[in-house]
């Protein structure tokens, strides 16, 4: 006992005689640890798999998938591989992802300046719209738009037809597909277009700063975007013609053929996330204006800005660092609920590859672990490039 | 003499609250006047009507020959021609002091980059801080971001200029400096309006004294008469516990 208790004691003294291994042999001792369970965990299933007969690794991703997806932006049938089905399921997901963040964005500081305005009418809508959809649940939300809203629409025969081009009924919306000739020379005249545009701006603000002349950069900007690609398309015989969708009935099922067809599951939930998170990104406009001192704008005014100079120059530069980071996190958080897809079929990565792709292969452990990195790529990414934009904002203190 | 600030019965009212009451106050060219009084007493008020970062609802308010209403382009005229100080500085935190000082000559009074920053530098050496120029407010002490926020309203060349508390919001040890800026300023001829609580920069600076109570102007004299002979009880009871 007094041999231990010597020992213990001749421990400690070490320890605090040598205070860096004090601080590092705990954490040494953890990371050991971890390993092990990690360890232990993953040689118990690959034993596991193996008495099973199952098959680990990857090659799967080459074999045929032989199943269908309803909805694809790239060429897909059940011929082709799992791998590519994961691309589609991939495409999908940050197809929806991206138009929810643009519409959710649109949405969201809309309803965010609308909420602060002195008009009451205005003011209380904006606060009906942001309490009402914030507080209920997205599934719910996804459902309701699903279920209650596309499924009334008619059916194939008695389309909603809306200005003469765009057809709704209850397989989706159809709107008329884009045949070009010369489509090349039009996408040069844009690109040259909007790099004339930058060349343009950058020069304006040079004239400014040399001659205190202020062109009206904006107009002009609009003006020439209008111009050169109209001039292009006269010169180099570019034209655009409509392949309109046309109802044929083939064995009694009448549908909607040729044209372009939005499948209502991507309605469905591009609607639900762009609303749901535009309340939230409202918020954080609101927050960020209302987080401007009142000072701010008296001190504008009172060396001459005019309001729309004052919102320009003072007031959004500074807004934007504190709607930024939280509505970064609004972004990854769409991202992420989009896998709700899988409630109505929308065919993303989780629905595609984390559903059909695993029940057919059983590869759960492979396909669960290229899911979950695909989410976290998508999700740093979307990290790396707002974190990137705040600094651009941010503010130089103390 | 031709006065620069005429203000006839204005009155105002914050929601229920009469803040300013039947108003009657003028400021000649080149004149320096300190207004005082209570808190509450509507001294800031009065002087934010000047520039209308305050809307008065009765009586008329004319500068420099411009009424004061509705109309947007006379208040932009005046505001150009009336800077501020104010109390809580109010400097732009995401621009540098340069900038801070550029910002409206560029975009109200459309001058050249190089003409403005040259006449922004002069202003900042005269309030001596034209070696912090490229630094941003938040790296400033207090009394050096009263003093850039002096120079940003002096950059727009203005014909009054009103401080409203300039120094209630310093440190005891920065308050001098600033008002030496101030009187540096009074000497060269500006035409000033002070609400401040600095006795000794009314006695050295003001050619007249306002002082003010419940949103009534009390008693209004030469500074040396103020002092020396104030005849309302308020006005000696305001003094004796300020002084």
């Amino acid at each position: 006992m007094s041999f231990l208790q010597n020992k213990i004691e001749k421990f400690d003294q070490y320890l605090s005689d040598h205070p860096k291994v004090k601080f590092f042999l705990p954490q040494a001792l953890l990371v050991v640890f971890l390993f092990i369970i990690i360890g232990y965990l993953s040689f118990n299933a690959s034993s596991n798999l193996a008495a099973r007969g199952i098959d680990t690794g990857f090659s799967f991703l080459n074999k045929k998938a032989s199943f269908d997806i309803q909805f694809s932006m790239i060429e897909f049938d059940s011929s082709m591989t799992y791998g590519r089905a994961y691309l589609v399921g991939l495409l999908n997901t940050i197809l929806v992802s991206v138009i929810g963040i643009i519409f959710a964005t649109i949405i969201g500081f809309f309803f965010g300046i609308l909420r602060l305005s002195t008009n009451p009418l205005a003011s209380g809508l904006a606060t009906c719209y942001i309490e009402t959809l914030r507080n209920i649940s997205l599934l719910l939300q996804i459902f309701f738009w699903y279920f209650a809203v596309l499924r009334l629409l008619p059916s194939a025969e008695n389309s909603l037809v809306l200005f003469n081009f765009v057809y709704a009924n209850i397989k989706g919306i159809y709107i008329p597909r884009f045949v070009w000739t010369n489509l090349s020379f039009f996408i040069y005249g844009i690109i040259f277009t909007i790099f004339f545009i930058i060349i343009f701006n950058k020069y304006a603000s040079i004239l400014r700063e040399k001659t205190g002349k202020h062109l009206p950069k904006f107009l002009i900007s609009i003006g020439l975007l209008i111009i050169i690609p109209s001039f292009v398309v006269l010169t180099f015989g570019v034209s655009l013609e409509f392949s309109h969708p046309k109802l044929e009935v083939n064995m009694g099922i009448s549908n909607y053929i040729g044209g372009v067809s939005i499948i209502p599951e991507l309605i469905a939930l591009a609607f639900a996330l762009s609303l749901y998170t535009s309340t939230f990104i409202a918020e954080n406009v609101r927050a960020g204006i209302l987080g401007i001192d009142k000072g701010q704008k008296e001190a504008a005014a009172s060396i001459g800005l005019t309001k729309t100079q004052i919102l320009k120059l003072i007031v959004i530069p500074q807004a934007l660092r504190i709607i930024i980071p939280p509505t970064t996190n609004q972004y990854l958080n769409l991202t992420k609920n989009s896998s709700l897809a899988a409630a109505i079929a929308y065919p993303d990565i989780v629905l595609v590859f984390a559903g059909t792709a695993l029940m057919q292969t059983g590869r759960a452990i492979e396909i669960v672990t290229i899911t979950m990195l695909t989410y976290l790529t998508l999700s740093i990414l979307i990290s790396i490039f707002m974190n990137w934009y705040n600094k651009k904002v941010a503010l130089t203190e103390k | 003499m031709e006065n620069i600030i005429q203000l006839r019965s204005v009155n105002k009212w914050f929601g229920e609250f009469h803040v300013l009451k039947d108003i009657n106050f003028s400021v000649s060219e080149k004149e320096k006047v300190v207004i005082c009084g209570p808190s509450g007493s509507g001294k800031s008020t009065l002087i934010r009507c000047i520039n209308r970062l305050e809307e008065h609802q009765k009586g008329s308010i004319i500068v420099d020959g411009m009424t004061l209403d509705e109309n947007t382009k006379n208040i932009s005229a005046i505001r150009s021609e009336v800077g501020m100080v104010f109390q809580q500085f109010n400097l732009f935190p995401h621009l540098s002091i340069l900038e801070n000082c550029t910002l409206a000559q560029i975009w109200v009074k459309k001058k050249t980059k190089n003409e403005s920053e040259k006449l922004a530098m002069d202003y900042l050496r005269k309030v001596q801080i034209d070696d912090q120029a490229l630094k941003f407010p938040g790296q400033l002490s207090g009394g050096q971001q009263q003093r850039a926020a002096i120079a940003r309203a002096l950059c727009m060349e203005p014909k009054i200029m009103l401080f409203d508390e300039p120094t209630s919001a310093l440190d005891p040890e920065m308050i001098k400096e600033v008002l030496d800026v101030m009187v540096d300023l009074a000497k060269g001829g500006m035409t000033m309006c002070v609400v401040t609580h600095e006795m000794g920069f009314a006695k050295e600076v003001a050619d007249r004294v306002v002082f003010m109570d419940e949103g009534n102007i009390v008693e209004e004299k030469k500074t040396s008469d103020f002092f020396e002979n104030p005849e309302n009880e308020r006005t000696k009871l305001f003094l004796s516990q300020i002084l």
